[in-house]
């Protein structure tokens, strides 16, 4: 057996009676009141998420930005210092080894955040093509990640207003942090990467200014209903960007791994594409149904904001059009659903 | 607000977590406390239709969470003669009351010897106390 390890932040999750499940090799909360509660306070206020499951590799070195622009998807050279991107590392095939965020530290230096399931394949990736003078390391274990995400996210922790996809040091009462406009949930908010042995003071100090404790159950709600794709769900090694709507990360006008392919398919036009899907029948789709029509869920729940069942699917391109109707097999029961444009939730205001 | 952890004397109790209330030749079907628990919030309930048949120790139903899904065993057999039409527009009702409001199916009895072999509350409490 397998033991499974834990963040910095376990024994409070513990005091404050999350219910804890393993998630890629980690014991983490999923829930602490309820779900929806906790989904519902991230879309109208403020939630902070314990995110240190996730992976840190820095790449530095005279040559670091040569690696990292030929093995990542989106183009390195239109990020400045201060300034992160969210991009893809990509196979021969054009497949999603991951997905990730890249910080430009300085010229020299990069800090990819990386899920969690995926950081020792994506350091093994990196550190098998590092190039002299590009030099990676795994630094997961010294930092600890709060997701700080709501639209009183910002105020109630007394930041600076600032461009999303940018980053700053930065201190919350009297805790060192990285504070990076980025999230995984459609809202305003916060990443605050800290070192593992302040994680506690921090997350204290979050709490006190009024962020609710949400598990990963809410996470994962709030990322389907702005359709962000999970790795290994919605996307993975043997699924390619294109399919997936994730051309616009691609920046197909440079050399990167598997680009040839990935030109081939935008050319063709993908045979299949990744559909985010609305319930028109009452049922709550799961990842791994099949859709009658050509196809299966990747991702699928409830939406504790639109009270219905949403999910995405890659299902034939002719069918992925907004408003096709699809019918999902709920477990031997049809049942119809409708495709809508991504995202599925949007704030009327 | 979800109910406070409860198992009434007056219920029968199957091992899979269902609870039946006898009645006569007709018993209402539902799931425990520990039950709704487990799953959390519930957000969808699947009933069978009125006038089917449910079977001892067989799924005649799924509730679901946001996160999972459970087949509902029936503890008794019989035809399904109501659905709690409230709590397919509300599953959280099963959260606040699993032993009132919170009810599932009435059935009317196949047999009403049936009932013997279910757990009452102080067995039902020992089997979870083993878990």
């Amino acid at each position: 057996m397998q033991t499974l390890e834990r963040t910095p932040l376990h024994g409070r999750h513990v005091e404050l009676g999350a219910r804890l499940v393993p998630f890629a090799g980690w014991e983490m909360p999923v829930q602490y009141e309820g779900v929806i509660a906790e989904h519902r306070a991230v879309r109208t206020d403020c939630g902070v998420f314990d995110v240190s499951h996730m992976g840190e590799l820095e790449v530095e070195g005279p040559r670091a930005a040569e690696l990292l622009q030929d093995l990542l998807s989106n183009d390195l050279d239109r990020v400045d210092v201060g300034e992160a991107q969210y991009t893809l590392l990509t196979n021969e095939r054009g497949g999603i080894v991951d997905d990730l965020i890249v910080y430009k530290l300085d010229p020299y230096h990069f800090l990819l955040i990386v899920n969690a399931a995926n950081t020792r394949a994506d350091y093994e990736w990196l550190k098998e093509r590092e190039l002299r003078g590009s030099d990676v390391r795994d630094v997961s274990s010294e930092y600890a990640l709060l997701a700080v995400q709501g639209p009183r996210s910002i105020e109630r922790l007394g930041l600076p207003d600032a461009k999303p996809f940018t980053f700053a040091e930065g201190e919350l009462g009297g805790v060192e942090c990285m504070v990076n406009r980025t999230g995984y949930t459609g809202e305003r908010g916060v990443e605050l990467l800290v070192e593992a042995d302040d994680a506690v003071r921090l997350w204290d100090v979050v709490l006190e200014r009024g962020a609710r404790p949400c598990g990963l159950g809410a996470r994962d709600t709030l990322r389907l209903e702005v359709c962000y794709p999970l790795h290994g769900n919605d996307i993975t090694p043997e699924t390619d960007a294109i399919s997936a709507g994730l051309g616009w990360v691609c920046a197909l006008d440079k050399q990167f791994t598997g680009v040839e392919e990935l030109r081939r398919i935008k050319e063709a036009g993908p045979s299949r594409r990744l559909a985010a899907f609305v319930m028109v029948d009452k049922a709550i789709p799961r990842a791994g149904m099949a859709i009658a029509e050509g196809g299966e869920v990747t991702s699928g729940s409830l939406s504790p904001m639109l009270d219905v069942g949403i999910g995405m699917g890659y299902v034939e391109a002719s069918g992925a059009a907004p408003d096709s109707e699809l019918t999902i097999d709920v477990r031997g029961r049809s049942r119809k659903a409708r495709v809508v444009k991504k995202p599925i939730y949007k704030r009327d205001d | 607000m979800a109910a406070a952890e409860t198992y009434p004397d007056d219920l029968k109790y199957h091992q899979e977590h269902d609870w039946a209330r006898v009645d006569g030749d007709e018993a209402t079907l539902g799931i425990t406390w520990f039950a709704q628990d487990a799953l959390g919030e519930l957000v969808h309930f699947e009933p069978p239709q009125e006038g089917s048949e449910v079977t001892k120790d067989s799924s005649y139903g799924e509730v679901e969470s946001v996160k999972a899904v459970s087949e509902v065993i029936a503890p008794l057999s019989g035809e399904v003669v109501e659905v709690n039409r409230k709590v397919v527009d509300e599953p959280e009702i099963v959260n606040d009351d699993p032993y009132g409001d919170g009810w599932l199916v009435r059935i009317r009895l196949a047999d009403s010897g049936e009932a013997d072999s279910l757990l009452d509350a102080e067995a039902y409490k020992q089997l979870l106390a083993e878990q």
